[in-house]
């Protein structure tokens, strides 16, 4: 017990006198983990919108390939980018392993089937007449488009929250392809993990409830765009 | 249908903007990978050590911290520049194929096996270390780095030394590191065999204490190795050279010596330069 209590005072105190390591680790966390929920929504969303509007033979099957790699867990993910990036492996060439390149693609990967479901969803859920009605109102391409991610921003939004929230806390894609290199690419998740095993539980600690403000705070602010005027 | 392509290019776009964006220059071509053990990671002389490094030569050094097999695999399919690690045995299979050259002796220090404080096995009278070890396996548990590291590999050797079969014994495998070993270790009241340089480091936050130490066959011998560029193409050899030399320095051996010295009142690591035994 005594040690939870001194752990949170200490990740306080460091968190209050600004702590250089731990800002740039938290800054670090952020960048990545956005970029990858970035790019998982630029490449996912246009494909739940495909996968939740049009009716083709192989629909159900790419849903339910979606849908399992909702689950992948994020270490197999690590694994499969260490595979391709690797110095042997076959895109060993653009030397990417150990970069926080590298763990943004393995982050994509993990978000963005995520993006897809979520997506798909939010837009099977609309009204499926409400495109057309749109273009006979006058709405162009783009405008229909705009129109329907506002109705289905509800979804879309969860779409991020959860694309963001599974790669911020992932650990082992990030440890396997980052390496978790100090200064680099350690982020909030492997930084717990070093701190834990060089027994620093303070610091640990700290990081911890970095971790779980950030995530809050961004959560926070993406619910109220989403509750905003939602009935 | 344009739209989807519209899509398809602004997606791209953002890709190569973001790519940038958090480029930040870590793939210049000065760079090399280290794959080391976990203890000199642990300990935190690494930390100590390569930004000297890199602030001399500019040469950034990616310090991937795994245990001695996995340094020696990566190593084997040229995935690492060069490799520091601390299992003789193991290593000199990788010598004989000429996947690592330039094989030279960096320090040394001492295993020790860590234990409850009471020690209930009654470790610390034992006569010898296969004693020891014999009376660890019938009367207390015992807790193994089980990850194919330098340490694990010595572990097997202790127990094939005196005859026990460790499949058999009341013995569980981390597959961690040694800190999270040792953490382990601590919390089960068992005995573990650690190294002095992490055993030192976090002592303070385990409730075990060292009950066998001192003997010769618990030398651990650190060795650094370039990974051969003729065997595999892409290894920077002159900056994983540079590297090497540079932990051979009088001044670095100097500095390995002193390392945490006054903080544990001995030193975590002996340097030793002197060439390794069967080396390249």
């Amino acid at each position: 017990m005594e040690a939870i209590g001194d752990g949170l005072l200490e990740a306080l105190r460091l968190i209050g006198a600004g702590d250089g390591e731990l800002f740039s680790i938290a800054g670090r966390s952020l960048l990545v983990s956005g970029a990858a929920t970035a790019l998982a929504l630029l490449a996912g969303a246009p494909l739940g919108y495909l996968l939740g509007r049009a009716r083709f033979p192989a629909r159900t099957l790419i849903l339910a390939a979606v849908g399992t790699g909702m689950g992948m867990p994020p270490v197999v993910a690590g694994l499969v980018i260490w595979l391709l990036l690797v110095r042997s492996g076959p895109f060993g060439g653009f030397e990417l392993i150990y970069t926080k390149q590298a763990m943004v693609v393995a982050q994509f990967l993990i978000a963005t089937p995520l993006v897809i479901a979520f997506t798909a969803a939010s837009i099977q859920a609309l009204p499926a007449r409400l495109p057309d009605l749109l273009t006979v109102l006058g709405a162009g391409r783009l405008r229909t488009l705009w129109l329907l991610a506002r109705e289905a921003r509800l979804g879309l939004l969860a779409a991020v929250m959860a694309g963001f929230g599974a790669v911020v806390s992932e650990v082992g894609a990030s440890m396997a392809v980052g390496g978790n290199l100090a200064g680099d690419t350690r982020v909030l998740t492997t930084a717990i993990v070093t701190e834990t095993s060089r027994a620093d539980t303070e610091r640990a600690i700290a990081y911890g409830l970095v971790l779980l403000a950030m995530a809050f705070a961004i959560v926070a602010v993406l619910t109220l765009v989403q509750q905003r005027g939602a009935r | 249908m344009p739209l989807a392509r519209r899509l398809l290019a602004l997606t791209a776009l953002c890709a190569l903007v973001l790519g940038a964006a958090c480029g930040g220059g870590d793939d210049s071509p000065g760079a090399i990978i280290l794959a080391t053990t976990t203890s000199t990671y642990d300990s935190g002389l690494l930390d100590e050590l390569v930004p000297r490094f890199e602030a001399r030569t500019g040469i950034e050094v990616k310090v991937i911290a795994v245990g001695t097999g996995a340094a020696l695999r990566m190593a084997g399919e040229g995935d690492a520049d060069a490799v520091l690690v601390h299992a003789p045995e193991a290593e000199a299979p990788y010598v004989a194929s000429g996947d690592l050259v330039s094989g030279r002796l960096v320090m040394t220090n001492d295993y020790v096996i860590a234990g409850p404080p009471d020690d209930p096995a009654a470790a610390a009278s034992a006569p010898d270390l296969p004693a020891a070890v014999a009376a660890i396996a019938a009367g207390g548990r015992f807790v193994s780095r089980g990850d194919d590291s330098g340490t694990h590999k010595r572990e097997l050797a202790l127990w094939a030394v005196a005859g026990i079969d460790p499949a058999a014994l009341p013995r569980e495998e981390t597959g961690q590191g040694m800190g999270a070993t040792l953490t382990i270790a601590s919390e089960r009241r068992a005995y573990t065999l650690t190294d002095r340089a992490t055993w030192l480091a976090l002592r303070h936050a385990l409730d075990l204490a060292v009950l066998v130490e001192g003997h010769a066959a618990l030398l651990n011998v650190y060795h650094v190795y370039v990974v051969n560029p003729e065997r595999h193409a892409g290894v920077a050899a002159k900056e994983a050279e540079a590297f090497a030399a540079f932990l051979l320095e009088p001044e670095t051996q100097a500095l390995i010596g002193r390392f945490r010295a006054a903080e544990f009142g001995r030193s975590l690591f002996t340097p030793a330069a002197a060439p390794p035994p069967g080396g390249g």
